[in-house]
């Protein structure tokens, strides 16, 4: 029992580790061309590039250059220009034979500016271009870090998502992104709530057993204890003199 | 902690789940098969023929006792694995790397132990004086130490002279006063040392000149003689070590005649067979490709056996030869002739040790220990009767697969009769009437063979199972496990029994290859056979090849193979069947090309028409790099997604995604408030874990990520700080259980994740990766466990109805059965109403083990590897392997038995009231006639 307290002090601690890493988002639609750039100089901005081809080989093109601030609050940014004409029809085109829009941003860090160009390689990601065309371009880009920062993955999806054949007639649902974009760092996993536990252990003993326990046995019994105690002592004095009594007749 | 433990018991006294075995279950339903490993050494107690006990020493640092007569298990001693625990060599009395120990021989109790100098050892010998053996002496790389065998207190240690340029590398000792190391420096000389057994004094040190560079192929024989066999010059030498003088090398050549390429056997003039060169086989395996010989002694006769390929081709003998030969004339003796049958799908011999003993008339009789190349210990007995027979093989299981039992040929019928097309109206009838009419006679035949056995006792009733009599039970219980072993020998295994019912062993498998088992074809589509594909990759090249065989008979199948001539990188099997109901194969090399098996026409035709939604990834855990890939119409592939985790802060441990045959019941939980909380059931989910390279305690993290395996979409991912692994983790249904090492706190911690998509569901007819745009709610609790765990596994079962158990493989050699309900990250923390209606049960921090959750009662499982789940016929059980050292199987039943009636169910008292309410009824509906009769007349 007496290292409950010494352990409650040592559980307590774990709680106030316990922090969320709460998610930051910031989202810009492509109408709004030009507003991430001159906002914040501290960022740098990746390039965005997207490809969609008939034949499904990748051809990257830009799309738009995202701007990402790391620091203790990633925040993240895109700026983004409109589907040409030309675009617009290969889109359709490939959402005709069902075929795939990717996009890729390079892997780069959040946190450390000086190893980000180094990185070599890209995050890749795809969307079925149909659902994107039937969405009328409404996608949600999210970029996953790691704990140092790291951008180590990219994900696109569409809202609606799925594919239902429904022709877009008007071409200006096509012209220009309106597109949701998140960051997420990991979030952390929990630890064994043993403070709170044992908290809550003790309120409940304390609710529960506090009078009780004050009461010793002799305290909560008394009224029967007493009664039995003098019946025996008025029983066994009787066998007493009864038995000397049997004993003098004996004689 | 008392006042939170005995809490924590009135707490968990209400959700009391009782599963123990009771005592008259024990062994009903389950079996426990011990194993030792390949063995290194082997000797045998005496040379008496009465003598029933041997010792082995195997690979997996065991040391354990057979009785001679049944090859039963008489005890065993199973050390750290690792080159801690190594055995080094193995004397009567048995010794161990660093620490020297001594074993009581009857009951395998420690005697002493001794803890030599560091060092590498180099050998070791018993030393008698007059005839008794009193005396140990190890030899290290440095010093030459000497043991009591009493008590293994240390008698002397000396350190060797020049022990820097000599290597020392024998140990010698002739019964006089004197201990003799051998010594050589490579290409020079060759030292001999004698000291006095007495203070460990230096007598005397001669050297002379040295032949090869080490003494591996010299040993000492008789009284003191030095053999040794140099390859170079095929030559014999011999040098007696306790000459006076400088001793001389005498030279005897041998005459080589090469056989083939592969076995190389020496022969030699008839006056020369003696002792030395007999002895020379022995040590020089060099020779020893197609012979085998042993030698033993039993009182002044040392006998040489040696064993020969029967037929003359010596590549692939079908039976061996064993004689014995006299060593002091080198004749060979009469009527000592074993034949050792080589099975055809077996190794071939690799050693041999012999039991030589002499006969009530003073001949000698022997026995024989083959050890054969896929790790089966062999016991014959001298008219060439094979007394038993271990298949250490399976102390190595890989991987297995259980498949279910084909029907009988009277059931497969039935059923084949409703597969075929209609031909005529009245053939079907005579078709079904015959088939009615085997299936009576069926069943007369069972009823008549139970009538025949009821009347014998018991005892004898003998229900042997052999492959020919093996069909599947009424509910599925018996299955056929085939298992792989790192041997490259696979086994077929019947679950009820334990009995092996075939192997089958893979020459030329290499000792480090991977094995992937896959189940093909199951046993549903009769006539068409079951089977089962193991793809063999070779780690350091990458190339696979295909075994494919018939699991319930073992058989090789004779299906053409397609060549893989590129290293592999992944396997997947399809839900495609082709025209003979086979899954195909897809097998990616490392150009991303792919190649089907079966790659009938039928197959590719189907391919191409579901290539645009075939996809697969394919993780490089040295580069961090997960990729996606869908296929093309023309089976190649492209690449559509990629995540890259950065080699510099994780590297990725394990990847797991769903089992293919998992069934889920419950689309989702009802919560108090009477709403569901729908789950997310993605089936192309895979469960990331990745450990952190910086491995300072602070820094130190696991990583959990859940990924798509079709659109690469990192769906969750989390960070356990402050841990580190072996991570074990289950991923199943909505949910993964984790389990980790905490460096703060230095305890181990199981972690539950569950993901659910809220109380709508977003598409409730199908699931597509493609079109789920919304993440998941993720919930996720942490708990301490007490103790490290070994491997884990999920039950399963046939519809997914009955609720689910963890099976946690403890180092302790039990199997905990842990109710998956405590890992439920729904746990409150404070009960409310609502909780309570859902049956939740409060959070705790700590995870009981409770001793009757231990489903392998006290058949502890030695060094458990791994945990095999398949479902059976009854949804309430299990069939539950595991694997490791040993083989234990049981059933499991995480709901109780919900649908089986209890053994001690009253049929007479339903039966009864039954027909007393049947006859109530009718009695009470006459009565009742009669009175609306009379009621009518009136």
């Amino acid at each position: 029992m007496a290292s409950v307290p010494r352990l409650c002090l040592l559980l307590s601690i774990i709680p106030t580790i316990l922090i969320l890493c709460a998610d930051f988002a910031c989202c810009n639609t492509g109408r709004k061309t030009g507003d991430g750039l001159d906002t914040d100089f501290s960022g740098f901005s990746v390039p965005l590039e997207h490809s969609f081809e008939v034949d499904d080989v990748s051809r990257f093109r830009m799309r738009g250059a995202l701007q990402l601030r790391g620091g203790r609050e990633t925040s993240v940014s895109l700026s983004q220009s409109q589907l040409s004409e030309e675009d617009r029809n290969t889109l359709k085109e490939v959402a005709a034979v069902d075929g795939l829009y990717k996009i890729r941003v390079p892997r780069v860090s959040l946190t450390d500016r000086q190893t980000e160009r180094q990185m070599d390689g890209y995050l890749t990601a795809f969307v079925r271009a149909c659902s994107l065309v039937e969405s009328h371009l409404s996608d949600v880009i999210t970029l996953h870090t790691d704990v140092s920062g790291y951008l180590i993955g990219v994900s696109i999806v569409t809202i609606p998502g799925a594919c239902r054949g429904t022709e877009v007639e008007d071409e200006v649902d096509l012209e220009a992104f309106n597109t949701t974009l998140t960051i997420i760092p990991p979030t952390n996993a929990p630890q064994p709530e043993t403070a709170l536990f044992i908290e809550r252990m003790d309120i409940e003993h304390e609710k529960r057993g506090k009078p009780q326990e004050q009461k010793s046995f002799f305290a909560k019994y008394w009224m029967y204890i007493v009664p039995l105690v003098l019946f025996l002592m008025m029983s066994g004095a009787q066998d007493q003199s009864g038995g000397g009594a049997a004993n003098g007749g004996g004689r | 902690m008392a006042k939170l433990t005995s809490l924590f018991v009135i707490l968990l006294s209400f959700f009391c789940i009782s599963e123990a075995v009771f005592e008259d279950q024990v062994g009903k339903f389950d079996w426990r098969q011990q194993y030792v490993g390949k063995t290194l050494f082997a000797h045998f107690e005496s040379n008496t023929q009465s003598s029933k006990k041997m010792f082995v020493a195997t690979d997996k640092n065991i040391f354990a006792s057979f009785n001679s007569r049944t090859g039963d298990l008489l005890w065993r001693h199973v050390d750290k694995t690792g080159p801690e625990g190594s055995i080094d060599i193995l004397l009567l009395h048995g010794q161990d790397g660093r620490l020297l120990r001594s074993w009581d021989t009857n009951i395998g109790g420690l005697n002493w132990e001794a803890v030599l100098d560091t060092g590498s050892f180099q050998a070791a010998c018993f030393v008698a004086i007059q005839d008794t053996v009193k005396l140990v002496a190890v030899l290290k790389k440095a010093a030459i130490s000497l043991h009591y065998l009493s008590n293994g207190h240390q008698k002397w240690v000396e350190n060797l002279p020049d022990s820097d340029a000599v290597q020392y590398q024998a140990v010698y000792s002739g019964g006089e006063e004197e201990v003799y190391v051998l010594g050589v420096v490579p290409n020079s000389h060759l030292t001999i040392i004698a000291y006095s057994l007495e203070d460990g004094e230096i007598i005397k040190q001669v050297t002379t000149l040295a032949l090869s560079s080490n003494l591996h192929c010299c040993v000492v024989v008789g009284q003191g003689v030095l053999m040794c066999v140099d390859p170079a010059t095929l030559a014999l030498y011999t040098l007696p070590i306790q000459a006076e003088e400088t001793p001389e090398f005498s030279q005897i050549l041998l005459q080589v005649l090469y056989l083939s390429p592969t076995a190389t056997t020496v022969s030699f003039s008839e006056p020369v067979l003696d002792v030395e060169i007999i002895n020379t086989f022995l040590c020089c395996c060099c020779f020893l490709q197609a012979f085998l010989v042993s030698f033993a002694t039993t009182g002044k006769k040392t006998v040489a056996a040696v064993m020969t390929p029967k037929n003359e081709t010596v590549s692939c003998p079908r039976a061996c030869a064993i004689n014995l030969f006299s060593v002091d004339s080198g004749r060979r003796l009469l009527d000592t002739t074993v034949l050792f049958p080589l099975e055809p799908n077996g190794g071939k011999p690799h050693t041999l040790y012999v039991h030589a003993f002499l006969k009530k008339d003073d001949s000698v009789g022997y026995r024989v220990l083959v050890q054969t190349q896929d790790h089966a210990l062999t016991f014959i007995q001298q008219p060439g009767r094979v007394v038993w027979t271990r298949e250490e093989a399976l102390a190595d299981v890989v991987t297995m697969e259980m498949v279910d039992l084909p029907l009988t040929g009277t059931q497969a019928e039935l059923e084949g009769e409703f597969g075929k097309k209609a031909d005529g109206l009245f053939p079907m009838v005579l078709k079904r009437l015959s088939s009615q009419v085997t299936l009576l006679q069926a069943w007369l035949a069972h009823l008549w063979k139970l009538f025949y056995e009821a009347r014998k006792p018991r005892s004898q009733v003998k229900n042997e199972v052999t492959i020919e009599t093996l069909s599947r039970d009424e509910f599925n219980l018996q299955k056929m496990m085939v298992m792989v072993t790192a041997s490259g020998k696979l086994f077929g295994i019947d679950s009820k029994s334990g009995s092996i019912l075939w192997k089958h062993y893979l020459e030329n498998v290499q000792p480090n290859a991977a094995f992937k088992l896959i189940v093909q074809r199951t046993t549903a589509h009769f006539p068409h056979p079951p089977q089962c594909t193991l793809l063999i990759k070779d780690k350091d090249t990458g190339l696979a090849t295909l075994h494919v065989f018939n699991p319930i008979f073992g058989r090789k199948s004779h299906i053409a193979l397609p060549a893989l001539p590129r290293p592999i990188l992944q396997s997947l099997l399809l839900p495609v069947i082709d025209q003979d109901y086979a899954k195909v194969l897809l097998l990616v090399d490392d150009q991303y090309k792919v190649t089907a098996f079966p790659s009938t026409k039928n197959v590719l035709q189907q391919l191409q028409e579901m290539a645009s939604s075939i996809f697969f990834y394919l993780i490089r855990s040295d580069q961090g790099n997960l990729s996606g890939f869908r296929l093309r119409k023309d089976l190649s592939t492209e690449r559509i997604w990629e995540v890259v985790l950065p080699t510099e802060v994780q590297k990725i441990v394990a990847v797991k995604g769903k089992r293919p045959n998992e069934h889920v019941h419950s689309q989702g939980r009802v919560m108090g408030d009477r709403s569901v909380l729908y789950k997310y059931l993605n089936p192309n989910l895979l469960a990331v874990v990745t450990e952190s390279t910086d491995t300072h305690p602070e820094r130190a993290f696991v990583g959990v990520f859940l990924v798509d395996g079709v659109t690469g979409r990192i769906i969750h991912e989390a960070v356990q700080r402050k841990a580190r692994g072996p991570v074990h983790f289950v991923h199943s249904e909505n949910w993964v259980v984790y389990e980790y090492w905490n460096t703060k706190s230095r305890r181990n911690e199981f972690s539950v994740l569950e993901l659910f998509e809220g109380t709508e569901l977003y598409n409730s007819t199908v699931f597509s990766s493609l079109d789920r745009p919304h993440l998941p709610q993720v919930l996720q609790q942490t708990y301490i466990f007490p103790s490290p765990i070994t491997t884990m596994e999920a039950t399963l079962t046939e519809k997914g109805i009955t609720s689910r158990h963890l099976l946690v493989g403890l180092p302790s050699g039990a199997i905990l059965s842990l109710p998956k309900m405590f890992l439920d990250p729904r746990r409150p923390e404070v009960v409310t109403e609502h909780s309570r209606e859902e049956n939740l049960i409060p959070y705790a921090p700590e995870m009981p083990i409770r001793t009757e959750w231990f489903i392998n009662y006290n058949q502890t499982v030695a060094r458990v590897k791994g945990i095999y789940t398949a479902p059976s016929g009854l949804e309430s059980t299990c069939l539950v392997v595991a694997y490791g050292l040993d083989i234990y199987q049981t059933r499991v039943y995480p709901s109780k038995q919900f649908d089986v009636l209890k053994d001690d169910y009253d049929y007479v008292l339903i039966s009864s009231v039954l027909f007393a309410l049947f006859f109530a009824t009718m009695i009470s509906k006459r009565l009742a006639q009669v009175k609306l009769l009379n009621r009518a007349w009136r």
